[in-house]
C-alpha cells in the first residue's frame, strides 16, 4: 500500500482479523446478539458504529492534550453521546422503519465497549490520523462479524437476504420449500446468535492457532 | 490363531494410519482389547463404558418396539380401521399390521440418528486423533424415541449435527458435556421447527399428509392426533382411560408413551446399578409435590373453571406421571451420569427440582407442553453448582468436628 505506511496499514488491518474486537477481544457482544436477526439491521448498525468510532476517535485525539485525566470518561461520554444522537436522528428522519427495528440499540451504541475501549486505549495517546485509522479498522472489524452473523441468521431463519426471499416462498411452497425445507425459527432467537458467533470464533482460531489462549 | 488375535495384529500393523480410531472403535465394541496397562494398581471390572451404554440400550429396546406397534395402532385407530385396545395384551394393539407401519416409519429415524451422530463422532476422532468415544451409543437410541413419528428425516439429521457438535464436541466430547446431548437435539428441534414438534398433527402417522390432502380439496375426515397434554391444556377432558395411559396406548413421542415399560426399564437400570434410584425417586417426589400444590390450589377455589390453567392444574397429581414424557425423562434422561449431580445428596436435590419444575412448566406454559425437557436441561446446568455446595457443606461440617475434637 503506497498510501499508508506499514504501521498505519496495520492499524486498519489488525482489527479486521487477528485482533478483531468481537471475536478476539470479545467486546460489543450485546449488540451483536440483539440486532443481527436481519442482515439490513446488521449493516446499518455496522455503518453507525463506523461513523461514531471514526469521528469520535479523531475528536478525542484532537483534545487528548487538554482533557484532564480525572474527568476524561465524562468527556468521552459527551463525545460519543453527541455522535450517537446524530446517528439516531438521521435514522429517524430517513429510515424510520429501520430505526424502529434497531430501537434502543442505536442509543446503546454509547455503551458499546468497543468505542470507549478505543478512546481509552488508543485515541488518548495517538495522533488524530492514526486514531482515525484505528477507529475505522475496529469498527470495520466489528461490522464484518455483525454482517456475517446477520447473513446466516436471516438466510437460515427467515429464508431472505435484505428482505428479499432467496430460497423460494415458504407459503406457496416454491424453490427449496417445495422439497420440504423449512425455516429454522431458532436462528431468529438470541441464543443462536451467540452460537453462530461461537462457531465463527471456533473457525477463526482453528485456522490460526496462535490466537488460542490457555 | 483366533479372530481376536488377528484383529489385534491388524491393529499393531496399522498403528499410525489416520483411520485407526475408526477401526478400533468397532474392534473394542465387540472384543476386549489385548492391550493391558503395565504399571500401577488397577481394579479390573467388566462393566466399562461400553457395557454401561449397552445396558441402557437394552433397557430402551422394549420402548422402541412398543413405539413401533403404537405408531401403527395410532395410525389405524385415527383412520377408524380398528377398535380401541382393551387390556395390555389386546390383539388390536399387538398385531403385525401395526408393527409394519411403525417399523418402516421408525427404522429410518433410528438409522438417521445413528448414521449422522456416529459419523460426526468418527470425523472428530480422526481429526483430533483420539479413540472414538462411545458416548453416542445411548444418545443415538434415545433420539428416535423422543421425537414425533412424523418428523422429517432431514430435520432430525440437522438437529443431530447440532446436538453432537455444539452440545458435546465443543466441550471436549463424551464425559465433558454440560447438557444431555439427546435433549439438546430435542430442544433444537423444538425451537427450530415448532410446527413439527407440537400441535395435533405430528404425533400420528399420516395426519400431516391427510391435512395436506384436505387442504388440496380432498373430501376426507381430518385426523386429530393430539397428545393428552395438548388436550388438557385447552381444557378438553381426557378421552383415554388411566389404564390406557399406563400401558401407553396414547399419542406421543415414539418411545415415551408406555409408562409400564418405562417403569420396567427403570427397575432394570436400578437393578444393574446403571441408573441412580435416588434421582428417579426424588424426581417422582418432586413431580408429586408440585402436582399436589396445584391440586390444592384448585381445591381451595383460587382457580376456577374459566381460567386457562384450570385443565392442567386440576389434573390429578399422579396422572401427570402417566402422561407426556415425564416418566421417560426421569428414567432415561435425568439419570445420565455425565450431566447429573455426582454427590448423593446432590442427586436428591437435582432430581427433586427436575420433577418440580417439569410440572410447573407444563401447567404455566402450555406452549411448552414438554416441561420435562426444559427442566432437565435447566438442572443439568445447575448440577455442578449443587455438587459444589454439597461438597463444601461436607468440608465445613468436618472442619467443625475436627475443631470440636482438638479444642
Amino acid at each position: 500500500m503506497g498510501l499508508l505506511s506499514k504501521k498505519d496499514a496495520a492499524l486498519i488491518k489488525d482489527p479486521l482479523f487477528d485482533n478483531n474486537p468481537v471475536t478476539i477481544q470479545v467486546l460489543g457482544i450485546c449488540s451483536a446478539l440483539a440486532i443481527t436477526a436481519e442482515l439490513e439491521a446488521s449493516i446499518v448498525m455496522a455503518i453507525a458504529v463506523l461513523f461514531v468510532l471514526g469521528i469520535g476517535n479523531v475528536l478525542i485525539s484532537l483534545m487528548r492534550n487538554i482533557i484532564p485525566s480525572k474527568i476524561r470518561i465524562i468527556v468521552q461520554l459527551v463525545v460519543v453521546a453527541t455522535l450517537v444522537i446524530i446517528v439516531d436522528l438521521v435514522l429517524k428522519a430517513y429510515a424510520y422503519e429501520l430505526s424502529k427495528t434497531l430501537s434502543v440499540f442505536v442509543g446503546l451504541i454509547i455503551t458499546n465497549c468497543i468505542i470507549m475501549g478505543r478512546f481509552e486505549a488508543f485515541a488518548l495517546a495517538n495522533s488524530p490520523w492514526q486514531s482515525f485509522l484505528d477507529g475505522i479498522g475496529n469498527a470495520a472489524g466489528y461490522g464484518i462479524i455483525l454482517v456475517m452473523v446477520g447473513f446466516f441468521r436471516e438466510l437460515l431463519g427467515a429464508g431472505t437476504l435484505l428482505g428479499i426471499p432467496v430460497l423460494g416462498d415458504p407459503i406457496e411452497k416454491t424453490g427449496l420449500y417445495a422439497l420440504g425445507y423449512e425455516n429454522n425459527g431458532f436462528m431468529l432467537l438470541a441464543p443462536m446468535a451467540l452460537i453462530t458467533l461461537g462457531i465463527i470464533i471456533w473457525a477463526q482460531r482453528s485456522r490460526n492457532k496462535a490466537l488460542i489462549e490457555d | 490363531m483366533g479372530l481376536k488375535n488377528k484383529l489385534h495384529n491388524f491393529k499393531e500393523k496399522n498403528k499410525d494410519k489416520k483411520w485407526l480410531p475408526a477401526f478400533s472403535a468397532i474392534h473394542t465394541f465387540l472384543f476386549m482389547p489385548n492391550e493391558t496397562t503395565h504399571n500401577g494398581t488397577h481394579i479390573k471390572a467388566a462393566d466399562d463404558l461400553k457395557r454401561t451404554m449397552n445396558t441402557v440400550i437394552l433397557a430402551l429396546i422394549p420402548c422402541l418396539i412398543f413405539g413401533m406397534f403404537n405408531a401403527g395402532y395410532q395410525h389405524y385407530l385415527a383412520l377408524g380401521d380398528i377398535e380401541r385396545a382393551v387390556g395390555f395384551f389386546s390383539t388390536e394393539f399387538w398385531n403385525l399390521a401395526n408393527f409394519t407401519i411403525g417399523f418402516w416409519k421408525i427404522l429410518p429415524l433410528v438409522i438417521v440418528s445413528y448414521g449422522v451422530g456416529l459419523g460426526i463422532e468418527f470425523i472428530f476422532a480422526i481429526i483430533k486423533g483420539h479413540e472414538v468415544e462411545e458416548g453416542y451409543l445411548v444418545t443415538g437410541m434415545l433420539v428416535p424415541l423422543i421425537v414425533p413419528v412424523d418428523i422429517p428425516l432431514w430435520m432430525l439429521a440437522v438437529a443431530v449435527v447440532f446436538g453432537v457438535v455444539i452440545g458435546k464436541e465443543v466441550f471436549g466430547g463424551t464425559g465433558m458435556n454440560i447438557l444431555n446431548p439427546a435433549l439438546t437435539i430435542r430442544a433444537f428441534l423444538f425451537f427450530s421447527y415448532p410446527t413439527w414438534m407440537s400441535g395435533d398433527k405430528v404425533w400420528v402417522e399420516g395426519a400431516v399428509e391427510r391435512a395436506n390432502e384436505i387442504a388440496a380439496g380432498a373430501n376426507l375426515d381430518a385426523i386429530s392426533g393430539e397428545t393428552i397434554l395438548g388436550g388438557i391444556a385447552q381444557n378438553n377432558p381426557i378421552t383415554h382411560s388411566v389404564m390406557e395411559m399406563f400401558y401407553g396406548f396414547i399419542p406421543g413421542s415414539v418411545g415415551e408413551t408406555s409408562t409400564l415399560l418405562i417403569v420396567l426399564g427403570g427397575l432394570f437400570l436400578i437393578f444393574t446399578k446403571i441408573g441412580s434410584w435416588r434421582i428417579m425417586l426424588s424426581s417422582v417426589i418432586g413431580a408429586i409435590v408440585m402436582g399436589l400444590i396445584f391440586n390444592a390450589v384448585v381445591d381451595a377455589g383460587w382457580i376456577t373453571q374459566g381460567s386457562k390453567f384450570y385443565g392442567l392444574m386440576s389434573t390429578e397429581f399422579w396422572h401427570h406421571l402417566l402422561i407426556g414424557g415425564l416418566a421417560f425423562g426421569i428414567v432415561y434422561m435425568a439419570t445420565d451420569p455425565v450431566t447429573a449431580s455426582q454427590t448423593n445428596r446432590g442427586k436428591w436435590i437435582y432430581g427433586f427440582f427436575i420433577g418440580f419444575i417439569s410440572i410447573m412448566i407444563r401447567v404455566f406454559n402450555p406452549a411448552y407442553p414438554e416441561g420435562v425437557m426444559l427442566a432437565i436441561l435447566l438442572m443439568n446446568v445447575f448440577a455442578p453448582t449443587i455438587d459444589h455446595y454439597v461438597v463444601q457443606g461436607n468440608v465445613k461440617r468436618r472442619l467443625k468436628r475436627l475443631k470440636a475434637k482438638t479444642a
